[in-house]
């Protein structure tokens, strides 16, 4: 199954939290290694970001994200796990797991 | 029904008592669908109960289910794999035709544990959790535990969609956890069933605490090792032992401190202080529900309120709050403090917990008037009666709010 990571910020959280989260880098050579990681990229602040509507045939360009909140999505990434469990665990050993939140997504399947 | 039907269907139900969840849970576990699982077994049902009058009850009944709904699942599938395949209907047609519905070995492997895993999922909404184990576990129907939760048959079939639709959509494995992961899954089960229980107790509801001793019970057969697993077993053991003595003949309230002891369940006792004692007896340091079902031991053997060991049951609620901190515990400790050292400490114990609770006031209420300040224990009865969450309970809280108001007792 494949999921989409979603990589957030998250305020709430404690120095201790901080200085626990693992190194990315490792993370990454991990994913990768087991053929778990599909794609996965850092992304520009929510400042940076275009939304894009067409309403009555008109098109609508406005500026910054679907919804404003204290959370930013700084990255995603696409895994391809067995099931909910091991996207879990990889979920639980990114860094961001510690210092934000991550949020899993399943993909929509073709046939479903 | 004819006199010759009475045994079969009474062997019929025998069968499916024994091994419904069996039988259900291996489909699950091969199928991935919860549906097809339950309409297999309605569909074996209403086959002996036709087959067995005229062919005799079979040798093993429970095994004679199983294969029939084994090949009904096998049927299905297959007149749905003609319409449209899917990966995972092809993969569980392999299976169940290679009769593949054994349980792999390993403490952890049983299906049934596998399928408590899944409806206990920490991925799944609480009160979907709680649905779906009295739908699949304990069998309950959906109109059981829609009266048992107080929302329409509608609404909790709903739930019980949303939550099945997630198990699938969100690609819930039906499988044992990662080694690391095993005693946080476990606790998630206990939890479920812990709340069942706490439901059924809270609006005195016997069927529901019934259902969750069963659960208890049958997590200490899955993990006969697990000193949580038997100390939750013991605890609502211990806890449903005094049920008989919680109302009286009108359906009021009773306090445990008022309880008519001889009242209380001595068989039920007696089974949950061997349970205790098999968790004592696992050697690791006693965890949330051991810690509490020594408190409920402690209680349930002392002849009466003066004679209850309230030194010990003040120590394991400091156990239990170091263990985890809640309000609700403190609250509970202060109680024990009252008893143990009168009722002035039992409420300097209570304004120190320094958090709301519901049940605070009541609490607060009850240690005033003991120490005799009748004035400020109407008041605390008052903000209780308020408060109170159930029928039964703000009926007992305006009983004590006379009591301590009527003017004839001020002697």
């Amino acid at each position: 199954m494949r999921y989409l990571m979603l990589v957030g910020t998250d305020p709430d959280h404690t120095e201790a939290d901080a200085a626990a989260a693992p190194d990315i880098e490792e993370w990454f050579g991990y994913v990768t290694g087991a053929g778990k990681h599909v794609i996965g990229d850092r992304l520009r602040p929510s400042s940076a970001a275009t939304t894009v509507r067409v309403r009555g045939g008109e098109l609508l360009v406005t500026d910054g994200p679907f919804a404003e909140t204290n959370e930013w999505i700084v990255g995603f990434d696409v895994l391809d796990c067995e099931d909910l469990d091991e996207a879990i665990e990889i979920a639980s050993k990114h860094s961001m797991a510690y210092t934000g939140r991550l949020e899993l997504r399943p993909f929509w399947p073709l046939d479903g | 029904m004819t006199d010759a039907r009475r045994p079969v269907a009474a062997a019929v139900a025998g069968a499916v008592a024994a091994e419904r969840l069996r039988i259900v849970a291996a489909l699950i576990r091969v199928t991935g669908d919860f549906d097809l699982a339950e309409d297999c077994l309605q569909d074996a049902i209403e086959r002996a109960l036709q087959r067995w009058p005229a062919d005799g009850v079979p040798e093993n009944p429970g095994a004679w289910l199983t294969t029939t709904a084994r090949r009904r699942a096998l049927d299905v599938l297959r007149r749905r794999q003609t319409e449209r395949t899917k990966l995972r209907e092809a993969q569980a047609l392999a299976e169940l035709a290679r009769d593949a519905t054994a349980d792999e070995p390993g403490p952890y492997a049983d299906d049934r544990l596998k399928l408590l895993f899944t409806c206990c999922h920490p991925a799944l909404p609480m009160a979907g959790r709680v649905a779906l184990t009295l739908k699949s576990v304990a069998g309950l129907s959906t109109r059981q535990i829609a009266r048992a939760f107080l929302v329409s048959e509608a609404t909790m079939g709903q739930r019980l969609l949303r939550t099945k639709n997630k198990i699938e959509h969100a690609g819930i494995g039906f499988r044992v956890p990662e080694p690391h992961r095993l005693a946080a899954r476990v606790d998630a089960v206990l939890a479920v069933v812990y709340l069942i229980f706490t439901e059924g107790y809270a609006t005195v509801h016997d069927d529901l605490a019934a259902e969750a001793i069963q659960l208890s019970g049958l997590l200490t057969q899955l993990l006969p090792d697990d000193d949580e697993v038997l100390g939750l077993h013991a605890l609502l053991l211990l806890q449903h032992a005094r049920r008989p003595a919680r109302t009286d003949a009108a359906g009021e309230l009773i306090t445990l401190e008022d309880q008519d002891r001889d009242r209380w369940d001595g068989a039920a006792i007696e089974a949950g202080l061997t349970t205790l004692a098999a968790a004592r007896a696992t050697g690791r340091p006693p965890g949330y529900y051991r810690l509490q079902a020594e408190i409920a031991a402690l209680h349930t053997t002392a002849a009466g309120p003066g004679e209850t060991d309230w030194p010990r049951i003040v120590i394991a609620y400091d156990a239990l709050l170091a263990l985890r901190p809640s309000p609700s515990i403190a609250l509970n400790r202060a109680v024990a403090v009252g008893f143990r050292d009168g009722p002035a400490a039992g409420l300097a114990a209570v304004e120190a917990i320094g958090a709301d609770h519901p049940l605070l006031p009541a609490v607060r209420a009850d240690l005033l008037r003991r120490a005799g300040r009748r004035q400020e224990a109407a008041a605390a009865y008052r903000d209780a009666v308020a408060a109170a969450r159930t029928e039964p309970e703000r009926r007992l809280l305006e009983r004590r709010l006379s009591e301590v108001s009527d003017p004839a007792g001020d002697t």
